[in-house]
């Protein structure tokens, strides 16, 4: 087993910054961007499990030769209170190391998805206030404000794409169509599902490149897919023009005339944000005005193949060695 | 039957229209008064009409009198207020906010609106 928590741990390592930083400087995900949502999802599944795999079997080592033989030897220590002498401070040290990231992670998710959901319920009810329902559009809602501006609200059943009155006027009839068909995507593709999982994955571990990378990538990916799936509906020129009026249109801090500014610089997001934000809808804008090729049948293959294999690596590690010694 | 949520919008739109505060039953009367095409215009219970007001009360939209008997209720903040709250919930940048609501466009700083614009003009 020592040989398998020192290769779960280089993993780790590997997952947490080389790994991340690559794939976060390569081409080729705004060719094929689901491909490259799946080898973020197994990056960041495959980190986490390897990052407590690695300690939690290197702790493990003196109880037993596999996982499930040393577990039942944690279980006698801990619980018949058998000798425990074999069980140096480090592994100790090790052992509670690797329960407490697992507890952290698992927290972490669920208080973000509870942040998260009191958010979006205080949103939707004054939005329920303030919004009429489209009379054309089903499950759209139009709020009135000069601001040009789209957006939508998971919620399961009661998922909402929001307009507002200002971005209607500057848009044609089919230029709102390629924006509806973009948010429903989102909805229908469940981004919301993706982006609590690695907002909840940047706040347990902000401070590894993994997690900050990955969701950058994640926000500029799920827009991809979502614009994927709009011209498929409407042609090119006419998403471009939407995103080019909506961009430009709604730059500057218009937020509704006069009588209703917001407080001074609450709009001047921080240097790094804004960066990430933008930077997106230039990619974006890019590979919609010059379309590549998407990735070869062999290269896709070759990403998700890597994803698979990330995955399988630590969870066999974790439990091969009770099945073939 | 009109659900406690277009109820409350109604109410809502009745309070924001006026300066002044109400009581539940003039509310009831207004409501009774059907304005143009919502689902009211039946005849109401005023407590229905004080269950609606409660629940606005608790949401922090709607703040009562209690210096007067029946008490009086009138809208805490303007219309106006209340949508430029949520459109700043929307606008602002903020680390978690992609996770809550997912914008056609997100933000665009200065020097990327100058990048976007050449590209549209090349094209």
């Amino acid at each position: 087993m020592f040989w398998a928590s020192h290769f779960l741990a280089t993993l780790a390592v590997v997952l947490a910054w080389p790994a991340p930083i690559a794939l976060s400087r390569a081409q080729w995900p705004s060719r094929s961007p689901f491909t490259a949502m799946i080898l973020w999802q197994a990056i960041a599944l495959a980190g986490g499990l390897s990052m407590i795999g690695a300690m939690l079997v290197w702790g493990l080592e003196p109880l037993g030769d596999n996982l499930l033989e040393a577990l039942r030897g944690l279980w006698d220590v801990l619980v018949n209170n058998r000798p425990a002498d074999t069980l140096g401070l480090m592994h100790v040290f090790a052992l509670s190391a690797a329960s407490l990231l697992t507890a952290h992670l698992v927290f972490t998710l669920l208080i973000t998805y509870a942040r998260i959901t009191r958010q979006r319920r205080r949103h939707r009810n004054l939005l329920n206030l303030l919004s009429s329902p489209s009379h054309t559009n089903p499950s759209t809602v139009v709020i009135k404000h000069p601001t040009p501006v789209a957006y939508c609200l998971p919620g399961g059943a009661r998922s909402v794409t929001v307009l507002s009155d200002g971005l209607m006027g500057l848009l044609s009839e089919d230029e709102l169509q390629a924006v509806l068909v973009h948010e429903r995507a989102h909805l229908s593709q469940r981004h919301h599902l993706l982006l609590w999982a690695f907002a909840a994955w940047r706040s347990a571990l902000p401070w590894l490149p993994t997690s900050r990378l990955a969701q950058r990538a994640v926000n500029e990916l799920i827009e991809m897919l979502a614009d994927d799936e709009a011209v498929k509906q409407v042609d090119q020129e006419t998403l471009v023009g939407a995103i080019a009026v909506v961009a430009t249109g709604s730059h500057g801090p218009t937020i509704g005339g006069s009588k209703q500014t917001l407080p001074q610089g609450a709009l001047e997001p921080d240097p790094e944000q804004d960066d990430e934000a933008s930077l997106s809808t230039v990619h974006r804008l890019r590979r919609l005005l010059e379309p590549k090729r998407p990735l070869s049948p062999l290269q896709s293959f070759s990403a998700l193949a890597t994803s698979a294999l990330l995955l399988m690596v630590p969870t066999v590690l974790l439990v091969a060695p009770g099945l073939f010694v | 039957m009109a659900t406690l949520g277009e109820l409350e919008r109604t109410v809502m739109d009745l309070l924001w229209g006026t300066q002044e505060a109400m009581t539940a039953n003039t509310l009831r009367d207004a409501l009774a008064l059907a304005p143009e095409g919502t689902a009211e215009g039946k005849d109401l219970a005023v407590t229905t009409v004080l269950t609606v007001l409660s629940r606005l009360e608790k949401k922090g939209l709607v703040e009562r009198e209690r210096d007067t008997r029946p008490h009086r209720y009138r809208a805490v903040t303007s219309r106006e207020d209340h949508t430029a709250e949520l459109m700043h919930e929307v606008l602002v940048t903020a680390p978690d906010r992609e996770a809550v609501l997912a914008r056609f466009i997100g933000s665009v700083s200065e020097s990327e609106a100058r990048t976007l614009r050449r590209l549209l003009g090349s094209n």
